[in-house]
Formats: structure tokens, C-alpha cells, sequence
């Protein structure tokens, strides 16, 4: 079992990073690691890019992910995927959500979103896993569970098991929201490897 | 499960670690003004029993409040971002003098890297300048416990304590261990003025008890637990405070570390003790070389900013690379991609402001600090200056009378209603008073948007969301003296442009409120309004609607076999299309549509 990694969360403003990575947390925390955690709110929030960094250890002192040791990304975009690259290294497992969200300048119709972007990171011999988080929570029939969809697929690369963070769903989540979470995790679970 | 409410482990950020560690440590009255990172430390704080806490209209009148309770014999808490104690350095630098009853402990929340901040002033100059105490906390369980000793020395030197925190302390979130609360002392009236009245005999007094406690305190600070001496191998030391010593125990885990939690005033001895024990000793810290400076001038050689970036946010990597460049390896290189700068939100009433003004070429706007400083940013590219809180109105005065009768017509100020309340108030008093002719347009979304919704005295309720006194705006207009006050709907387009154009070119001040709520704030997301959708087959490719720059609208281009394709003209350039998803109803994009091609489902 791993005994420390940093895990990276990336995405747009408003797509349920902190819960995503909140929720990573406390399963950490109940697998008995000393956790930190760090987000940025205010400005960063309004739309623009948004990341959280999770750190796990025996003791853990920098809040911060360090260029080039973050062992998992959780993207909740494919350009916020290819934005975190100087983070990666060539062992890291990328889980990224198939969504494209416009930029500025994209909707404006000045620049255009770039093709294949994820080649770029599947290049450089970094495992890629992209799911379609929305649909896994369309079909659990609740749109805004398509954060812990992508949290199900990273609990593939912790060892945390996968009951942790079940637990985690019961005592974190609003009680009416519970059963479609829990559902939204195991069928993000199940995308990696069936 | 641990880390539930009944465990004493708790998971928090510094900001609700920091409100758990005053109420333990018995503050019974707070007062601050919303600022990241320092906003949600209130927040947090009032839910406790026993302490009361508010949102003041500025930094200085929270100080003043926590000072007044201070005087009462009560423990007493001021939070503030770092350029909010600019605000309240007048207070500050008194209440030096003075110090209190209760003990007092003034929070600064500085933001190395400009996450959310106009400048990233480092504010252990404070302590410096105005002779007081100052802690920095590494993490959250040390921030909640060190509150505790904040209040303490501050009733042991009788003088306010600084307590500071950076982005990554306040929005940090890590493991804490749940205390008890202190017993508390009532309140009660004792007349000191001798203490209190800051006439220069007295304060003459009193400035002589500063040099008293401040060699008191250099003296405590040799032994403060605090301040440690983390033994290691090697000839190399590190000196480190706050989240730099974190990056150091990272990079160098093995190398012996001076940590300092009391950041002023120095241990000088303990300081000089270590400094014997290795041959190489490397001041760590972000921002301004403060230890640097003050452990060279002790005389002790030292390296620091030769090495240490001097801008921005440290982190391990960079720590490492500057201390022994050749054991850091090749990253890989950042991709060239579009980015993703923040935005007004779908369905902002600031937007529409904003739009009216874009198309306002030769006026100047003069800005101020909230969401709406986003109004900066193309497509809409409407704001042309923006210094600090309610400088919009006072800078745009200065402007207007700088330009003189050039000037007429050709310069508006931009703040928010918690902006004016904050310090808009004042200048507008003065634009009145020395008879500007600049307009000023007070945005009233009738919340402090941009840290999270805070209430503030136009907002008619207080820090719970209980009910509260709302200031009424054109009234208050109307006291200053403001001979022409109007309001506007910002969502109305058309309306609102012609009220700007005959205000802007009116001699006389005036004001325009924009009235709209924030489209985020509950009571809004509860009462949501139909949603647009684009009839694309109207879609004309005018691009009208894509100019105001709303994220729920994307610019689709086409070539002209693929615009022929879709029932469109050759010369078609592309279509406009709403991601229905993400529309909140605000309907400025229907307004400026000339082919019917936006509408609600039930318009249609």
C-alpha cells in the first residue's frame, strides 16, 4: 500500500471540485494518513480555472503539490487536463472527465479549442484514463453527482477500499442525496477497469 | 467515523481552525470586514455561543469595535485581509499606544501570489512599524492553538497582538484537536484616561511603556515554545515562519531548522545560538526579506532574497532549486493553451452596466474593488482604472478635475454597494462637496458577492441573516447632497442606456444605482427565472448577443459550405448558441437580439 502520494484536483469554477476532493479527503483521513488539503477561493472562483491540492502521508508539512509529484489528476475538463502537464511526471494516472468547457476567447470565437489535447499527456507515457462523468450521472438520474463519478474512477488508484468512501457519502452528504452519490461512485468505480 | 462533530479530531480549514481557537480562547466580541482569505474566520466565529461578531463597514471601524470592547475588559478580535489593515492602521498604530483591558488580537490574512488581492504587501512590516507582537501560524492546528497565545501576551504586554495568516494557512484544511473555552471575565466600565486619552502628554507616557514591553517581549520571545530549534544533520540551517517552514522540512528533511512562530519581536540570542551550530544559515520566508533584514542587522551573516524568490508564493520545488539548483529534475513544459480567466457569472447584473458602458469609447471608467472589477476583461473591456477599496469615486473626481471642462461627460466611477458603504461614502461626500461633475454608478446586488455573500448595512440583514436595518441608497444620496440620483434596472439594456448618457453628460454630480440582486445568492437560485434558448434558425450571426461576453453563450464560426448546410447565407460567419444549462434568466442577450432568435420556451 502506498504510503504517501499527492493527489491534484483541476476544473472550472462550479463543477463540485471541493466536494470531489473533500470527500477524497476523509478517506484518507479514515485510511489513518495525516491529510492536507488546499483550495483558493474568491477571485479564482468566478469561472476561471480552479485546482485543489490533496497531500496524504505519515506526516505531511506543504499543503502545496510540487511540479512533477502529482501521482493522480482528477481533471473535470480536458483543457484543465492538459493545463496541469508541469505537474505530472511519467508515472501519474490522469482521471479526466470528457467535458469541454469554453474558454473566453474560445466562445468569443478568437482561439479554438484544441484537438486531441490528451495525446499530448498520452505522449509524454502517462496513463489517461477519460470517462463521460456526465453521463454516469444522467443515468443515476441526478446531473450534479458527475463530481463523485469522477471520484468512484479515482478510488481505482488509491487503496483506500472502495467502503471508505461509501462511508464517507453517508455521513458527509445531505441525507436526500445520499443513495444517488453513493450509486454515482460505484458506477465511476466500475468505468476504469470493466 | 472520526472526524464527525463528536469527535475532538476535527478536518478544518485555518480560517475555521483560527474562529475555533478564539472562541476557545474566550472572545466574546469580534467585528471585521469580508476579505480573502481572511472571510470565513467570521463567519465560522459567530456560530459559537458567547461571542458576538459582525460585519463592519471597513477594517478601521472593526478595529475601533474590537478596541471599544478591549476597553470594556473582554477579550476582543479583529480579522481583515493584508490591505485592509491599511484601512485600519490609524486605530492600529494608536492602540499600540494605548493597549486595552481585554487582550486584543488583530488578524492580517496576506496573499503572497495575488490570488484574490490587488498588491501582496507583507504585512510583518506592521508589527515593525507599529511596535507589537506578531505570530504566524504553519498550519490550522498550530493557528488554533496559537490564538490562545496570541490573547495571552497580548494581555501580558497590555497592547494589541498581530496575528497573520497567508492563502495558504487560511485555506488550508488539515487536522485540529478540539479544546475547551477558557473562562471568561465580564464586562465592566473602568476609566483610565491616562491610558486611553491619546493626548500627546499622555501618549508621551505611554510611548515610553512601548520600548518597556516591546525588550519584555524580545525577552519571552527566547523561550516562547513557539520558537523552536528543530535539531538535524548537516551544516546547514534554515530560519523559517508561517507555510515557509513547510516547504523547508519538505525539501530538506534531514537539515536542522529554527522555527519561528513569534515573528516579531525576534529572539535575538536563540537566533545567534543557532547561527553557531552551521556554517551555512538560509533565511526561508515569502514576500519581503523581514527576517532577513533584521537578523543581518543583529550582525549575523546570512543568505535570504540572494537566493529566495522575493515574489509570490514558495513551494518545496522552488525552495529546493534555490537552495541546490542541479537536484531538481526536468519538469514537463507547460502546454500552450487558451486560458481560463475568471468571468462574471451567467445572469450577472453587472454585465449589463458594463455592456452599456463598452460601448461608451471616450469615457473613462474608474473602477473599484468587487466581481465587477471583472468588467475589466474583453469582450467588455469597460474599466480603465483600479486602486484599492472606493477609490473609483474618489479617483474619478480627481479626474474630472484635473480635465476640467474637457472633462464633461467623460468620466463615471464603478463601485459595489458593500464598496460604497466601505469607503465610497466618504468620497462621494467630497465629489458634492467640491462640485465634481463625474457620475458615479453604485452596482447594488444587494450583497458583498465577490468573498462569498456577506451581508453588509445596505443589505437589511446582519452577519446571521437575521433581519437588520438596509440603508436606503438614493436617500443617503440624496443627505450627501447628490442633486441628481436615479435608478436603474441593469438587466433593461436599452433603459439603462439612456439614464447613463443623460447622467454622464449632466454638470452636476450624480449617482446611478443599479439595482439587481446577485443571481447566486439563494434567494435568487431558489426563485430561478425561465431560462433563454437561441432559435438558430433566426440566428443571424450578428454576434450582438456574444459581445456581452456571458459564459452561457458560445460563438460557433462556420465556413461558408458548412453555413449553406444549415439554411444559412454563404457570408454567415457562424451562430451564437445559449448552453441552456448554464442560462439564469437575466435576459439581456433576448433585449439586444434584433432577429427573434432568443426567447424563453414559453415566449415561444
Amino acid at each position: 500500500m502506498r504510503q504517501s502520494g499527492n493527489i491534484l484536483f483541476s476544473g472550472v469554477g462550479g463543477q463540485g471540485i471541493l466536494l470531489a476532493s473533500e470527500l477524497t479527503a476523509y478517506a484518507q483521513l479514515e485510511a489513518g494518513f495525516d491529510v492536507k488539503k488546499s483550495e483558493v477561493h474568491g477571485m479564482a472562483q468566478r469561472g476561471g480555472s480552479v485546482e485543489a491540492h490533496l497531500r496524504y502521508g505519515e506526516r505531511v508539512y506543504s499543503p502545496l503539490i510540487d511540479p512533477g509529484t502529482a501521482d493522480i489528476l482528477v481533471a473535470f475538463e480536458i483543457l484543465e487536463a492538459a493545463r496541469y502537464l508541469p505537474y505530472l511526471h511519467k508515472d501519474s494516472a490522469v482521471v479526466v472527465n470528457t467535458q469541454k468547457i469554453l474558454p473566453p476567447a474560445v466562445a468569443l470565437g478568437k482561439m479554438e479549442y484544441p484537438d486531441n489535447i490528451l495525446d499530448e499527456l498520452t505522449d509524454r507515457g502517462i496513463k489517461v484514463v477519460a470517462i463521460d462523468a456526465f453521463a454516469v450521472a444522467k443515468e443515476v438520474g441526478e446531473l450534479r453527482t458527475a463530481n463523485v463519478a469522477m471520484v468512484g474512477a479515482m478510488s481505482n488508484f488509491l487503496a483506500a477500499s472502495p467502503q471508505v468512501f461509501l462511508d464517507v457519502i453517508d455521513k458527509k452528504v445531505k441525507p436526500a442525496f445520499r443513495e444517488v452519490n453513493k450509486q454515482a461512485f460505484e458506477a465511476g468505480r466500475k468505468l476504469v477497469y470493466n | 467515523m472520526a472526524f464527525d462533530d463528536n469527535d475532538n479530531k476535527l478536518w478544518l480549514s485555518g480560517n475555521e481552525a483560527i474562529a475555533l481557537g478564539a472562541w476557545e480562547a474566550g472572545v466574546q466580541v469580534a467585528s471585521g470586514y469580508p476579505g480573502t482569505p481572511s472571510t470565513e474566520i467570521m463567519g465560522n466565529l459567530v456560530r459559537y455561543e458567547g461571542v458576538y461578531g459582525e460585519w463592519a463597514p471597513n477594517e478601521k471601524v472593526g478595529l475601533e469595535v474590537a478596541i471599544g470592547a478591549s476597553f470594556a475588559g473582554v477579550r476582543a478580535f479583529a480579522t481583515m485581509k493584508h490591505v485592509g489593515v491599511n484601512v485600519a492602521a490609524d486605530p492600529l498604530f494608536t492602540a499600540s499606544y494605548t493597549g486595552g483591558r481585554g487582550g486584543l488580537v488583530v488578524l492580517t490574512a496576506d496573499d503572497p501570489q495575488m490570488h484574490s488581492s490587488q498588491n501582496e504587501q507583507d504585512n510583518r512590516n506592521y508589527a515593525f512599524a507599529a511596535k507589537l507582537p506578531m505570530l504566524e501560524p504553519s498550519d490550522p492546528a498550530e493557528a488554533k492553538a496559537m490564538m490562545r497565545t496570541a490573547f495571552e501576551l497580548s494581555e501580558r504586554f497590555d497592547c494589541p497582538v498581530l496575528f497573520r495568516t497567508t492563502t495558504r494557512i487560511a485555506h488550508v484544511k488539515g487536522v485540529v484537536e478540539k479544546g475547551e473555552r477558557v473562562a471568561t471575565k465580564p464586562a465592566s466600565v473602568e476609566k483610565m484616561p491616562a491610558k486611553f486619552v491619546m493626548l500627546p502628554g499622555n501618549a508621551r507616557m505611554r510611548r515610553a511603556e512601548i520600548e518597556k514591553r516591546m525588550a519584555a517581549a524580545r525577552e519571552l520571545a527566547e523561550t516562547l515554545p513557539e520558537n523552536r530549534v528543530e535539531q538535524g544533520s548537516g551544516r546547514r540551517g534554515f530560519i523559517c515562519a508561517g507555510t515557509s517552514y513547510n516547504y523547508v522540512k519538505e525539501a530538506f528533511p534531514e537539515a536542522p531548522v529554527l522555527k519561528l512562530g513569534m515573528v516579531w519581536p525576534l529572539p535575538e540570542g536563540m537566533i545567534r545560538d543557532f547561527a553557531a551550530t552551521v556554517d551555512e544559515l538560509i533565511v526561508v520566508e515569502e514576500l519581503d526579506p523581514f527576517l532577513e533584514t533584521h537578523i543581518k542587522a543583529m550582525g549575523i551573516d546570512c543568505h535570504g532574497k540572494d537566493l529566495i524568490p522575493s515574489q509570490g508564493e514558495l513551494n518545496s520545488f522552488i525552495v529546493r532549486k534555490a537552495v541546490e539548483p542541479d537536484s531538481v529534475g526536468e519538469l514537463f513544459a507547460p502546454l500552450d493553451l487558451p486560458m481560463r480567466p475568471p468571468n462574471m457569472c451567467a445572469g450577472c447584473p453587472h454585465r449589463g452596466i458594463f455592456y452599456n458602458l463598452s460601448k461608451m469609447k471616450d469615457v473613462f471608467v474608474s473602477g473599484d474593488i468587487g466581481c465587477y472589477t471583472l468588467g475589466f476583461l474583453p469582450p467588455l473591456s469597460a474599466m480603465d482604472s483600479c486602486v484599492c477599496m472606493g477609490a473609483s469615486v474618489t479617483v474619478a473626481h480627481g479626474m474630472s478635475k484635473a480635465l476640467g471642462e474637457d472633462g464633461m461627460g467623460k468620466v463615471v466611477a464603478v463601485l459595489g454597494d458593500s464598496t460604497f458603504m466601505h469607503s465610497g461614502m466618504t468620497g462621494l461626500l467630497n465629489a458634492v462637496y467640491n462640485e465634481s461633475n463625474a457620475t458615479v454608478i453604485i452596482l447594488d446586488n444587494r450583497t458583498t458577492a465577490m468573498t462569498g455573500h456577506q451581508n453588509n448595512p445596505a443589505s437589511g440583514k446582519n452577519i446571521k441573516g437575521e433581519p437588520a436595518h438596509a440603508v436606503n441608497l438614493e436617500k443617503l444620496c440624496e443627505a450627501i447632497g447628490v442633486p441628481r440620483v436615479r435608478v436603474v434596472n441593469p438587466h433593461e439594456i436599452n433603459k439603462t442606456k439612456k439614464v447613463l448618457k443623460e447622467e454622464i453628460a449632466s454638470p452636476d454630480p450624480s449617482v446611478v444605482i443599479s439595482r439587481a440582486p446577485c443571481v447566486l445568492l439563494p434567494e435568487m437560485v431558489k426563485a430561478k427565472k425561465p431560462v433563454y434558448f437561441t432559435n438558430l434558425e433566426n440566428c443571424s450571426g450578428c454576434m450582438a448577443c456574444v459581445r456581452l461576453g456571458c459564459p452561457a453563450i458560445s460563438w460557433h464560426p462556420l465556413t461558408p459550405e458548412q453555413a449553406e448546410e444549415r439554411g444559412y447565407t454563404k457570408k454567415q460567419k457562424g451562430y451564437a448558441e445559449i448552453t441552456e444549462v448554464q442560462c439564469n434568466g437575466c435576459g439581456q442577450c433576448a433585449e439586444l437580439c434584433k432577429f427573434e432568435a432568443i426567447s424563453t420556451r414559453e415566449e415561444n
